[in-house]
């Protein structure tokens, strides 16, 4: 790779020849403006917002696809581009609806807003086009169990479509209709949750205004909380104290496990419980799932079950590997079993007032917590899944000033982890806490070596580990991001050998999970927001006194007063599920 | 004849031989006195036009009489391409002669088959008026052989210098020597934009890439526009042989026609010849055993106007929603499945195997300094002779429309003609002399486009002229980009309220400036250039616009909505007829009170006009 001389506005950059000449322009400190520019995801130049003049060149090119070359002499602005750009914000504005004020992006993280407010657009501009937004765009919402769509807030940026289906290689979504009547929709316009969605979120992550986001369940937790006759129970997700600290104003990377904590009680949760303890459980029963498949030829790889947005691609795309997957059920479905049972039965209390809401990164997770199949006696493990935005809301509403409050602990018995849970939350995670306890179980002594480095990391999508554990070869795969859990399939298929494998929907692993805080693109597009919220669960991981799942007391505890073995006759219908062919869906 | 010898190809010496046979053959037609095969020829157009105005009838008929009378060793019933004349269709035309019969019924049929082909005198009275005024200051290149071949008959191409270029290429020139020629002629993308086809090629050529691809555009789609479609449906091989020159030029073995479904006889044709290419060993492996291979497919569009625009149509070729990308890169380096890839219009390719064949010296000689050769119109609208023309480049608007054309209709006034479809402009009649080529129009504000010329005469709206081709572009948006899926959208909306009587002054600057925006904005040249209309319109006519504006009048009585009808109370005799014509009940009066029209009721019809037996109904505009 070459390096070129550019020239823009009138300032000399000297940069890497395949750049474009938005990232050349970054390294000079000029912010082009986008709108449907998202790095590595969305590069398609639709929006027409970075919209430059190149000397020589009789258009205006768009400078988050046009490469530089040598020589290259650009404007970034002008009379006729700030003229054209304005103009185009406030066409796009003149099919948008005012609702900003109750619009869940309008609190920092509606790029539109932002990009309108760059511009210095004026509503007095383009005021006189609003009377034919409601009767040229009114498009039905989709309000499905995980996810919203609101095509009338939709700027058509294509981003959703881009990771969906680039990405993801979902393909639930793609533009419909033509010219003005175009939309975001689906095959035959069905609701999301008809289609091969899995409903893991990223649409929701990379939208740039309000178009689309987490199916609303608030209000069903609220009414629950002010319900004196429910005993309502609270469990966080391991990656959600490593990303709710954004909403608040604090820096990617912020583990504000303690006022998390102290807020959940304060919104007045009667119990708050962590979701890694029944990550700890899932190492139990996984582990040993992996052990007896190992030594008793069963049906290998063994491929995690935890991320419910992987569990429906593989029923839609690879229903043959249905068998391979692990039965357990997820983290936070383990431990809503055990709270509607153990806990219940030692506390005396009625399972059916017992309310189990769990805070996810994730919004798979509210279409997994309705799946029939992993209710015990008819009863739903986890009653209502809320998001870490939705989280953030709810403490907001009340006032809560969340940097300001004490630090708080997890409730026991249920709130007592280890290390191994807590990184379950990131890429890899799963397979080093599971490594971890294999290893111990197999060799019968505790051993010291702990860290498996070469499951961690964000750089690959696909992670291939060698692990010798006694007389053991484990070939170990770890896949985030749909597209290559796809490819790691197709690597199976093919009869390439692996005896276990890690894979989560999102990438990045939960961290990154639909259902986290918003970054917007000039986030996304320059900082490894990931990275940085991974090292908050590393490093709250080496410093857990306690770092492997089968030392934790809580479970140890549980196995012995109540189920027995694990993978024992108990846990298999408290902690076990199965799976739907969704191949013909 | 079948290929000797195992070969699955014709060898050059065959495909001459062949060519003299089949001349022989149609000696006839051509009016050479030596020949084989059937003295007259009865030529009827077969294109979509005519078979719509029942050309398919008559050959059946024709069918009947020739065995009923047994005359098919006489006689020889060739269907062929379109003649250009399609306001006169079905068409016949009789060989030897040129005796070309128009508006042909099957009662005209019989007169004409006792009398010409039984009895041999021509039917005068059935003899076309227009044919050589429509004929005479045309230049046929591209559709040279629409009308004089049957396009289903492979042979008969090949009599024509059929495939003689392709040997040409194929034994006497390099790859470079072929770019080289197409660059000295100076052929320009017939398309819309002009580019100089030679440099496109020579930009291919140059990629190091064993994959590259030749495509052709036929996703003819601007209204009224069917150059290339009698191209294929008339010619159909000058295509196939254009596109494997252009696959050794630029070192291609593969090509992709793209032609919208809407084209049935077109399609069924090009698969025909493309068949017989390939039987012949034209197309293929081996192609007249020189060692190179060449194939074609073709792909059906579904009609999407976007999808005439290069990296769209590449797009929908791939089978994904036909939309445009930004360039660069361009489709020479990243074309069709990412590879370097030759796309050219129908037309552009029908004029290189006559220039390979002819020679540079006879094609420089066609057309200005600029702009070479001829350009196929579809000349339509208030015109006498609607067709199919083709002149040389340079010509000016009066040849086309007084000459070729036959003039306006019912004596009326010639106001302007638009050009480039959506994407074009007008030019008004004060610039009838303007010899037509790239350039000129490009400086007029309008475009060459692919060949639509839409005559206007002064009973057309110039605003409703620029709404109904914002209509069109606003119904054609892909919809990727909000300069063009917004603007056009908003546009639109200010000019249907000029049209209604309902526009402001701010509305005229607010259109210039949406126009501006979309123009520097839109992501692809089809929204870039979807303002044209109503910015030429604006610019030749912006006192029709401020009468519809400030004085709420349409001067060409054309936009409803401004449109009043009077009863004039001194001439009426209120005789009642008109209201009891009028469909809503819009009149009222009796013999005591004068009759009158309630303008809110009143739809605008015009019967009470029609009928009033004194005149006594006036049009207001």
């Amino acid at each position: 790779m070459g390096k070129v001389h550019v020239t823009i506005d009138g300032i000399q950059v000297y940069v890497p020849d395949d750049y474009t000449i938005l990232e050349a322009a970054k390294e000079i400190n000029i912010h082009i403006p986008t709108l449907c520019f998202l790095k590595d995801v969305s590069e398609i130049g639709c929006c027409r917002m970075c919209l430059v003049q190149i000397k020589g060149k009789k258009g205006l090119e768009a400078a988050c696809v046009h490469p530089v070359y040598d020589g290259m002499e650009v404007r970034t602005h002008s009379p006729e581009i700030i003229k054209v750009r304005k103009k185009n914000m406030e066409l796009i504005l003149s099919n948008h609806p005012a609702i900003c004020q109750s619009c869940t992006r309008s609190d920092s993280h509606c790029e539109l807003q932002a990009l309108a407010n760059m511009l210095d657009v004026h509503f007095s501009n383009y005021k006189k086009y609003q009377e034919t937004v409601n009767q040229n765009a009114a498009v039905d919402m989709d309000d499905g169990i995980s996810i919203q769509r609101d095509p009338n807030r939709c700027v058509l940026c294509r981003r959703c479509i881009s990771i969906c289906n680039n990405i993801q290689t979902v393909g639930a979504i793609s533009a419909i209709n033509r010219g003005f009547n175009t939309i975001i929709g689906t095959a035959g316009n069905r609701g999301l949750d008809d289609t091969v969605c899995v409903s893991c979120g990223q649409c929701i992550n990379v939208c740039p205004t309000g178009a689309l986001q987490e199916h609303r369940d608030i209000d069903s937790v609220w009414d629950a909380l002010y319900d004196e006759d429910k005993y309502v129970v609270v469990q966080t997700a391991p990656a959600v104290r490593a990303a709710l600290g954004e909403e608040f104003g604090n820096p990617i990377g912020t583990d504000v496990t303690g006022k998390m904590v102290t807020a959940l009680r304060m919104l007045g949760f009667d119990k708050v419980f962590d979701t890694n303890t029944g990550a700890d459980l899932t190492i139990m029963e996984e582990g040993t799932e992996l052990i007896d498949r190992i030594r008793g030829g069963g049906v290998l790889p063994l491929i995690t079950s935890c991320s419910p947005g992987w569990v429906k691609f593989c029923e839609h795309n690879f229903p043959e590997m249905i068998p391979n997957l692990s039965t357990c059920k997820s983290p936070h479905e383990m431990l809503g079993a055990i709270i509607k049972s153990y806990y219940a039965e030692k506390n005396g209390i009625d399972p059916d007032k017992i309310v189990v809401v769990s805070v996810m990164p994730c919004t798979a997770k509210k279409f997994e917590s309705q799946r029939p199949e992993l209710a015990v006696d008819g009863r739903a493990d986890v009653d209502f899944v809320v998001t870490t935005r939705e989280l953030a809301r709810m403490i907001k509403s009340i006032g809560i000033d969340f940097n300001a409050i004490a630090d708080g602990k997890f409730d026991d018995p249920l709130g007592q982890s280890t290390g191994a849970g807590l990184i379950f939350g990131t890429t890899g995670g799963v397979m080093e806490a599971a490594l971890r306890t294999v290893a111990d179980i197999i060799n019968g002594v505790s051993s010291d070596s702990i860290d498996y480095m070469e499951v961690r990391g964000l750089e690959d999508g696909i992670k291939v580990a060698e692990v010798k554990i006694a007389d053991l070869n484990i070939r170990a795969a770890v896949a985030h991001g749909l597209g290559n859990a796809r490819k790691l399939m197709e690597r199976v298929k093919a009869g390439e050998h692996f005896d276990f494998i890690e894979i989560m929907a999102c990438p990045g692993g939960c961290i990154n999970g639909g259902g986290q805080p918003l970054q917007v693109s000039d986030v996304r597009n320059w900082v490894d927001f990931k990275e940085k919220r991974a090292k908050a669960l590393y490093k709250g991981d080496r410093e857990k006194f306690i770092r492997k799942s089968h030392n934790n007391p809580a479970i140890k505890k549980l196995y012995k007063e109540y189920l027995g073995m694990a993978g024992g006759m108990k846990a298999h219908k408290l902690l076990h599920t199965h799976y739907v062919n969704r191949k013909d869906d | 004849m079948a290929a000797a010898n195992n070969r699955d190809y014709k060898t050059i010496t065959e495909i001459r031989e062949l060519r003299e046979e089949t001349l022989k053959k149609i000696g006839a037609r051509l009016g050479r006195d030596n020949y084989d095969g059937a003295e007259i020829h009865l030529m009827v157009c077969g294109s979509t036009g005519c078979t719509s105005s029942g050309s398919g009838k008559l050959l059946e008929k024709l069918d009947e009489l020739m065995e009923r009378d047994g005359l098919s060793e006489k006689v020889a019933i060739v269907k062929t391409g379109c003649f250009g004349l399609c306001a006169e269709g079905p068409i016949i035309m009789v060989q030897p002669g040129n005796y070309m019969y128009t508006q042909v019924t099957p009662e005209d049929l019989d007169e004409i088959w006792e009398c010409h082909i039984k009895g041999g005198s021509p039917v005068e009275t059935l003899i076309s008026q227009n044919e050589s005024e429509f004929f005479s200051k045309q230049k046929r290149v591209a559709l040279r052989n629409c009308g004089r071949i049957n396009p289903e008959c492979i042979d008969e191409y090949i009599a024509f210098d059929g495939y003689e270029a392709l040997s040409m290429v194929l034994t006497e020139m390099e790859p470079e020597d072929v770019i080289d020629t197409i660059k000295k002629s100076g052929l320009r993308g017939r398309g819309g934009g002009g580019f100089p086809a030679g440099t496109k090629w020579e930009a291919a050529a140059k990629q190091e890439c064993r994959e590259k691809y030749i495509c052709c555009n036929a996703d003819e789609g601007d209204p009224g526009a069917f150059m290339d479609r009698s191209i294929l449906e008339g010619d159909p091989h000058s295509v196939i042989e254009a596109m494997a020159i252009a696959g050794y030029a630029v070192g291609a073995h593969k090509g992709f026609i793209y032609i919208r479904a809407e084209y049935p006889i077109a399609v069924e044709r090009l698969r025909t010849a493309i068949g017989q290419a390939r039987e012949y060993g034209l197309l293929g492996k081996n192609i007249l055993g020189r060692g190179f291979e060449f194939d074609i497919e073709i792909r059906l569009g579904a009609g999407a106007f976007v999808c005439g625009e290069g990296s769209a149509l590449m797009i929908s070729i791939e089978g994904n929603r036909g939309e445009p990308r930004p360039k660069p890169p361009r489709a020479t380096e990243k074309g069709l499945f990412g590879k370097p890839t030759v796309l050219n219009n129908v037309e552009t390719f029908a004029n290189v195997p006559q220039i390979i064949v002819k020679g540079l010296d006879w094609y420089n000689s066609i057309g200005t300094e600029k702009s070479k050769g001829t350009k196929v119109f579809a000349v339509s609208g208030k015109i006498n002779n609607t067709g199919l023309v083709e002149i040389p480049m340079g010509t000016t608007l009066r040849e086309i429309i007084y000459d070729i054309g036959g003039g306006i209709p019912d004596g009326k006034k010639f106001k302007a003609a638009q050009t480039g479809g959506p994407s074009g402009g007008c030019i008004p009649a004060e610039l009838i002399d303007t010899p037509i080529d790239y350039d000129s129009l490009t400086s007029l504000g309008s475009m060459m486009g692919s060949g639509g010329l839409i005559v206007m005469d002064e009973s057309t709206c110039m605003v409703d002229i620029a709404k109904f081709f914002l209509e069109f572009t606003v119904d054609e948006s892909c919809g990727k980009c909000p300069p063009c899926r917004i603007g056009t959208k908003r546009m639109l909306e200010i000019i249907t309220r000029i049209t209604e009587g309902k526009g402001t002054m701010e509305d005229l600057d607010e259109l210039e400036e949406l126009s501006e925006v979309i123009k520097r904005g839109a992501l692809c040249g089809l929204g870039q250039s979807a303002p044209n209309p109503v910015l030429s319109t604006m610019k030749y006519f912006k006192d029709e616009y401020i009468a519809h504006v400030r004085d709420k009048k349409c001067p060409a009585g054309v936009c409803i909505s401004m449109l009043r009808y009077i009863i004039e109370k001194e001439s009426c005799k209120r005789c009642g007829i008109c209201a009891k014509n009028c469909p809503v009940g819009a009149i009222t009066g009796s013999k005591e009170e004068p009759y009158v029209i309630d303008q809110d009721k009143c739809i605008k019809c015009g019967v009470c006009m029609s009928k009033c037996p004194f005149k006594s109904i006036m049009k207001n505009a």
